[in-house]
């Protein structure tokens, strides 16, 4: 780990931050694509029933 | 073969079922990567000590919002010109990811600017000019929820993408144009006297790419998601008058 003197909780902070977002997004996409998907494939079913 | 071809959505999801996992693994490699070698293995600057390490976040991020931005204006000059709905839908599918990376260069930015500048917060042009264009991303999503007929949607957003490019272009040359305010000129130049140093540059530029390739893999995916929910609303549509 890299001594980051007096600026540890700023540089920590800007990676935290970031981290929380950029997973925050990968998961929301995630979790929509697989929703649509499940009900597309459920209305699909349907319509071919 | 023409570009157009990825125009019709069958194309374009085939295409892209082989793509998204390929950028994905190469955007989490570069991202690791680049983020992991800038933070553990570059030295403190001579000035500004650590708080360096916060350059690997916010010059790509801050580069993926304005950029995202303009990836949403061609999108929607398609749409506006030629009326595909998968450039309409990749513009929609953009927004999100766009927001995302303007909140973080705005985040780091703030937190940077704390120890460098004195406070968090100026209205500097350039700052200034990042907060609108993130007010504008808030406002096209909020049009695109906003209105049920997509082809309504689409129009008015892209009416919207286009008056805001105004704000994406005035954050990368506000620095230029009003040669004023806290805010430093580009970090990366042709100018070698410019630029970086080298010792942060190079891994500054695998986190770009990580950056980019996120961006791209993220967007694709997204507008996946919003053709299968186009279909998922013409059925249950088509449920409805039945």
């Amino acid at each position: 780990m890299p001594d980051l003197g007096k600026y540890a909780a700023e540089v920590g902070a800007a990676y935290a931050v970031s981290a929380v977002l950029l997973l925050g997004i990968v998961a929301l996409t995630l979790w929509q694509g697989a929703r649509v998907k499940r009900a597309l494939r459920a209305a699909e079913g349907r319509k071919d029933a | 073969m023409s570009i157009w071809t990825y125009a019709n959505p069958a194309k374009f999801m085939a295409t892209t079922a082989r793509a998204v996992p390929i950028l994905s693994l190469l955007a989490g490699a570069c991202l690791l990567g680049g983020l992991a070698w800038g933070f553990f293995f570059t030295p403190d600057d001579y000035r500004q000590g650590a708080t360096v390490k916060i350059i690997y976040l916010h010059v790509p991020s801050a580069l993926m919002a304005i950029n995202a931005w303009l990836m949403m204006l061609v999108a929607s000059l398609i749409w506006l010109v030629r009326r595909h709905h998968v450039s309409a839908l990749a513009a929609k599918a953009a927004a999100p990811v766009g927001v995302t990376m303007t909140l973080i260069a705005l985040v780091t930015g703030a937190v940077w600017g704390s120890p460098m500048w004195g406070t968090y917060w100026a209205w500097d042009p350039r700052l200034t000019s990042f907060l609108i264009l993130f007010l504008f991303y808030i406002g096209y999503m909020a049009l695109w929820s906003a209105i049920e007929d997509p082809d309504t949607a689409a129009d008015l957003t892209s009416v919207l993408c286009l008056v805001g490019s105004v704000f994406a272009i005035l954050s990368r040359y506000a620095v230029n144009f009003w040669n004023q305010g806290l805010h430093q000129g580009a970090s990366l130049s042709l100018d070698k006297e410019e630029n970086v140093a080298d010792v942060f540059y190079y891994p500054l530029l695998v986190c770009i790419a990580g950056f980019v390739l996120l961006f791209v893999a993220l967007v694709l995916a997204r507008t996946r998601t919003e053709i299968r929910a186009r279909r998922l609303h013409a059925l249950q549509l088509r449920e409805r008058m039945a």
